[in-house]
C-alpha cells in the first residue's frame, strides 16, 4: 500500500496517520462522486465479509464430531476432520495409505525444488523420470513385499496432483517438438504439426476425454487394454501439449530474424540454432502465457470426474453423497475449492517472480 | 558438410546423406510412414473390434427412433423422434446457452475491467479479489458447487424466493415475467430490425456526406433514437399493450412466464461468472495497451472528449481486444460441454446418451468434434478477416 502514496505527501514530516489518511484521500474519496463509490464498495465487502466470516468461523461448529453440528447456524468442519483422508486418498486401501502420503510429498516436494533455478539442469529431469518410476512403484506396488494395488484405486488429491505433474512434465516437451514442427520448412512434418494443434485446440477437453475412455479401448489390438489413469492422462498431455506449443510458436515467432540469420552466419546446425540461440529467448518471453496454460491443466484435470476417474472433486461428490453429510455439500466444495485455489494462487504468484526473474538485467 | 565439396565428390551417396534437401525428403518420408502405419494399424483394429463385438458402423442409426426424453428443447422433439433429431437438440441447446453466456459474461466483464482501472483503490480491490476467487477454481467445481447450492439450498416450489414481483426463485428454477401473447410485439421486433437497417444506412450516408462536404452528422444519436424510437412508436401504435404473462402458482409447480430450469440456470451462472473474469483482463489490458499521449494529442487537436473515445481510444482498444474475446467466447461454448456432469442436455451430453445406446462411440464422438471443429473454424476465419480489416496499414 505504501506505494500508492504519491509524491506530494510529506515523506518525512508526516506521521503513519497523516499519510494513511492522505492515502484515504486521494484513493478513495477524491471527489463525490468517487466518495460515493467508496461508501457503496465499503458497504458490499462488509455484507460479503461479515456473511463468509460468520458461516465459515463466528458461527460454525469446530468440533470433531457431527453431533454438535445441529447447533450451530454456519458451517460444520466436522465434515474435514472425518473425511480428509478419502479427500486425501480416495479409495486407497486404509492401511496402506502411507503409500500416497509419500506420493504427495514427492511431487510436492519435486515441485518446489524445481522451482529454484539452481537447480535448473538436465539432471532435473532425468530426476523426473526416476521419480516417477519410483512413485509408480510405491503406488502401484506389486514388487519389494508392497501390496498390489490397482490404479481403479487410486484417487483423492493424490491422483490430481499426479494427473496435473505428469500432464505437465510431458506436455511441456510435446509441446517444444509440434511448435518447432510446425514452424518447420518441411512441409509435411508442418501438415501434421498444424492438424495436431488444431484438432486438439477446437475440441473441448471433455470430448478428448470421452474419446481416451470410450473410443480408444477400440483402437487396440484383442486382448490388449491400457490402463483407464494412462489414457485420460495421455488425453490430458495431448490436449494441452497443443495449446502450449501455441504458446511457444507465439514466443519463436517473436525473435528478431536477425537472431536467427546471425546463427546461421556462424554456422551453427539446426539443433544448435534452436537450443542455444532461439529457445533461450523464446521461451523467457512466454513465461506468463505457459504458467497459465499449466493452471488451466491443474484446473481440468477435474474434469476426469466425468469418465468416472476418482480425483478430489469425484471424492468429495461421492463424500458429500453420503446421507450422513449430505447437508455438508457447501463445505465439501469450498474446502476442496480453497486446496485447489492456493495451488494456482501460487503458479500464478511464481510465474510474475520467475518473470521477473528471468528479465533481470535484460534492459539496458 | 558442403556437398560441393572435393573430398565428397568422390564418395557420392554420403555426399547426398549430408544433403539438406535430400535429408529433408528422408525425414518426411520416415514421419508420413510412421504416421500412415500407425492410422492403417488402428484403423483395421477398430474394424475388427467392431465386428467382434457386432456393432454397427456407419451413421444409419440416426434415423432410428432416438425413445429417449430430452428435458429442455428449442425444438419439438419427443422420445419417438429419431436420432438426428436427438442431437440437433443438442446442437441447438449449446447454442442458446453459449449464445446468453457470451451476452451476459461480456456484460459483466467489461464492467469488471473497467473497474480494474478505476481511479478508486476499492474499486480495484474488488475487481482484483473477484478474478483470483473465480479464476482460480475449476468450471466443474464451480458447476457442481452453483447445482447443490440451487437444488438443495433453494426452497421448494410453495415457498419460493421473490426477489423482484413477478419472479420467483426455486429449487426448480427460475421463473420470470414474460409480455404476454399479442401480435404487437412480433412487429415491435420487426421494427426493431428495421431501424437497426436504417441506422447502418444513415451512418453510411452520413459518412459520405461528411467526405464530399466536411459536414458532420450526428449520425450516432440520429441512429439510436432510430432504434429504439422505431419500436416504441409501433408499441404506441398497437394501442400500447402492457398486459405480461406472470408465472403463478398453481398446483405444484408455477405456470406461464419463462422457466429457466436449474440445469440451464446453473450452467449460465457458471459459465458466465466464470468467463467473466478472462473477458474483465482482456477488457483491462485493451484499456491500458492505448498510450495516454494518444488521448492527451487528440484533446489538445481540440476534440470533444466524447469523439476523443469513439475515434481514438476506442478504435486502438478494439484492435488488442476483439481477438482474445473471440477465444473467450470459443472457451465459452467449449465449456459448455461440461454441462454433461449436471445433466443440461447439450450436444455432448446427448452424443453420450446416444454413444451408451447405440454402442457406436467413434460415430458419437465423430459428430460432437465435429461441430466443435466447425464453430471453431468459422470463428478463426471470421478472425483472419477480422484482423486483416483492422490491421495497420503501414507506409
Amino acid at each position: 500500500m505504501t506505494t500508492m502514496i504519491p509524491s506530494q505527501a510529506r515523506p518525512t514530516g508526516g506521521s503513519t496517520m497523516r499519510r494513511s489518511v492522505s492515502w484515504l484521500k486521494t484513493n478513495l474519496f477524491s471527489s463525490p462522486t468517487n466518495t460515493v463509490i467508496s461508501l457503496i464498495c465499503i458497504y458490499i465487502l462488509w455484507e460479503i465479509l461479515s456473511a463468509v466470516v460468520g458461516w465459515a468461523i463466528v458461527n460454525a461448529s469446530f468440533s470433531a464430531s457431527k453431533e454438535f453440528c445441529g447447533d450451530v447456524s454456519g458451517a460444520c468442519w466436522a465434515f474435514v476432520h472425518d473425511n480428509y483422508r478419502f479427500l486425501l486418498f480416495g479409495t486407497y486401501p486404509l492401511d496402506e495409505q502411507w503409500r500416497p502420503l509419500i506420493a504427495i510429498f514427492m511431487l510436492v516436494g519435486g515441485i518446489l525444488i524445481s522451482m529454484n533455478r539452481r537447480f535448473w539442469s538436465p539432471w532435473l529431469a532425468v530426476a523426473w523420470i526416476v521419480g516417477f518410476v519410483v512413485m509408480y512403484i510405491i503406488l502401484g506396488g506389486g514388487i519389494l513385499g508392497l501390496e498390489r494395488v490397482s490404479s481403479t484405486n487410486w484417487g483423492g488429491l493424490t491422483l490430481t496432483l499426479i494427473l496435473a505433474v505428469v500432464g505437465i512434465a510431458f506436455a511441456a516437451p510435446l509441446a517444444l517438438i509440434l511448435a518447432l514442427g510446425r514452424r518447420s520448412e518441411m512441409p509435411f512434418v508442418r501438415v501434421i504439426c498444424v492438424v495436431f494443434i488444431e484438432v486438439f485446440r477446437g475440441v473441448p477437453l471433455i470430448s478428448v476425454l470421452f474419446m481416451a475412455s470410450l473410443m480408444f479401448p477400440l483402437f487396440l489390438p484383442d486382448g490388449v487394454s491400457i490402463d483407464k489413469l494412462l489414457r485420460a492422462q495421455v488425453g490430458i498431455i495431448f490436449f494441452q501439449a497443443a495449446y502450449l506449443a501455441e504458446v511457444f510458436r507465439g514466443g519463436m515467432q517473436a525473435i528478431p530474424s536477425g537472431q536467427y540469420e546471425a546463427a546461421d552466419a556462424l554456422g551453427l546446425s539446426y539443433w544448435q540454432k534452436m537450443s542455444k540461440i532461439i529457445l533461450p529467448q523464446a521461451l523467457r518471453l512466454v513465461i506468463p502465457p505457459t504458467m497459465s496454460t499449466f493452471i488451466s491443466l491443474f484446473k481440468d484435470t477435474s474434469l476426469v470426474t466425468i469418465i468416472g476417474l476418482f480425483d478430489l472433486l469425484a471424492a468429495t461428490k461421492a463424500a458429500i453423497n453420503d446421507p450422513t453429510w449430505r447437508q455438508q455439500y457447501i463445505e465439501g466444495y469450498v474446502f476442496i475449492a480453497l486446496i485447489y485455489f492456493c495451488f494456482c494462487f501460487f503458479m500464478s504468484r511464481y510465474a510474475l517472480y520467475l518473470d521477473r526473474e528471468m528479465h533481470k538485467g535484460m534492459s539496458h | 558438410m558442403d556437398s560441393k565439396h572435393p573430398s565428397d565428390a568422390s564418395r557420392p551417396l554420403m555426399a547426398l546423406l549430408y544433403d539438406k534437401t535430400v535429408r529433408s525428403i528422408i525425414y518426411q518420408v520416415l514421419v508420413f510412414g510412421g504416421v500412415f502405419f500407425l492410422g492403417w494399424y488402428l484403423v483395421s483394429n477398430v474394424q475388427t473390434n467392431l465386428d467382434e463385438q457386432n456393432i454397427a458402423t456407419g451413421f444409419g442409426f440416426l434415423d432410428r427412433e432416438a425413445s429417449f426424453g430430452i428435458s429442455e428443447s428449442v425444438i419439438a422433439y419427443s422420445p419417438e423422434s429419431n436420432y438426428g433429431r436427438a442431437l440437433l437438440v443438442g446442437i441447438l441447446n449449446t447454442i442458446k446457452v453459449s449464445l446468453t453466456g457470451i451476452i451476459l459474461a461480456s456484460i459483466i466483464g467489461t464492467l469488471i475491467g473497467i473497474g480494474l482501472v478505476s481511479k478508486n483503490w476499492l474499486v480495484r480491490f474488488i475487481g482484483k479479489t473477484y478474478i483470483d476467487v473465480f479464476r482460480n477454481v475449476p468450471l466443474l467445481l464451480q458447476l457442481f458447487f452453483w447445482y447443490a447450492l440451487i437444488t438443495n439450498g433453494l426452497p421448494g416450489v410453495r415457498q419460493a424466493l421473490n426477489p423482484l414481483p413477478g419472479t420467483f426463485l426455486t429449487n426448480r428454477g427460475l421463473y420470470l415475467p414474460i409480455p404476454a401473447d399479442n401480435p404487437a410485439w412480433f412487429w415491435v421486433f420487426i421494427a426493431f430490425i428495421v431501424g437497426i437497417i436504417g441506422a447502418f444506412v444513415l451512418r453510411k450516408w452520413s459518412f459520405k456526406r461528411l467526405e464530399a462536404t466536411g459536414q458532420v452528422f450526428p449520425h450516432l444519436s440520429v441512429g439510436l433514437g432510430i432504434v429504439v424510437g422505431l419500436p416504441i412508436l409501433t408499441w404506441l401504435l398497437f394501442g400500447a399493450p402492457i398486459e405480461m404473462n406472470v408465472p403463478a402458482l398453481q398446483g405444484f409447480n408455477f405456470q406461464g412466464g419463462l422457466n429457466m430450469s436449474p440445469e440451464f440456470f446453473t450452467l449460465l451462472l457458471g459459465l458466465t461468472v466464470y468467463t467473466a473474469t478472462y473477458i474483465a483482463e482482456v477488457v483491462r489490458s485493451g484499456i491500458q495497451s492505448v498510450p495516454k499521449g494518444q488521448s492527451e494529442a487528440s484533446t489538445s487537436l481540440g476534440l470533444k472528449p466524447s469523439w476523443t473515445m469513439r475515434l481514438i481510444v476506442l478504435p486502438q482498444a478494439l484492435r488488442v481486444i476483439i481477438p482474445p474475446l473471440t477465444n473467450q467466447y470459443l472457451n465459452l461454448t467449449k465449456n459448455s460441454s461440461l454441462a454433461v456432469a449436471i445433466g443440461y442436455p447439450e450436444l455432448v451430453s446427448i452424443s453420450n446418451t446416444t454413444m451408451n445406446q447405440t454402442g457406436q462411440a467413434v460415430e458419437g464422438v465423430a459428430i460432437f468434434m465435429t461441430v466443435y471443429l466447425g464453430i471453431s473454424l468459422l470463428i478463426s476465419l471470421f478472425m483472419n478477416w477480422y484482423n486483416k480489416r483492422m490491421a495497420l496499414v503501414e507506409r
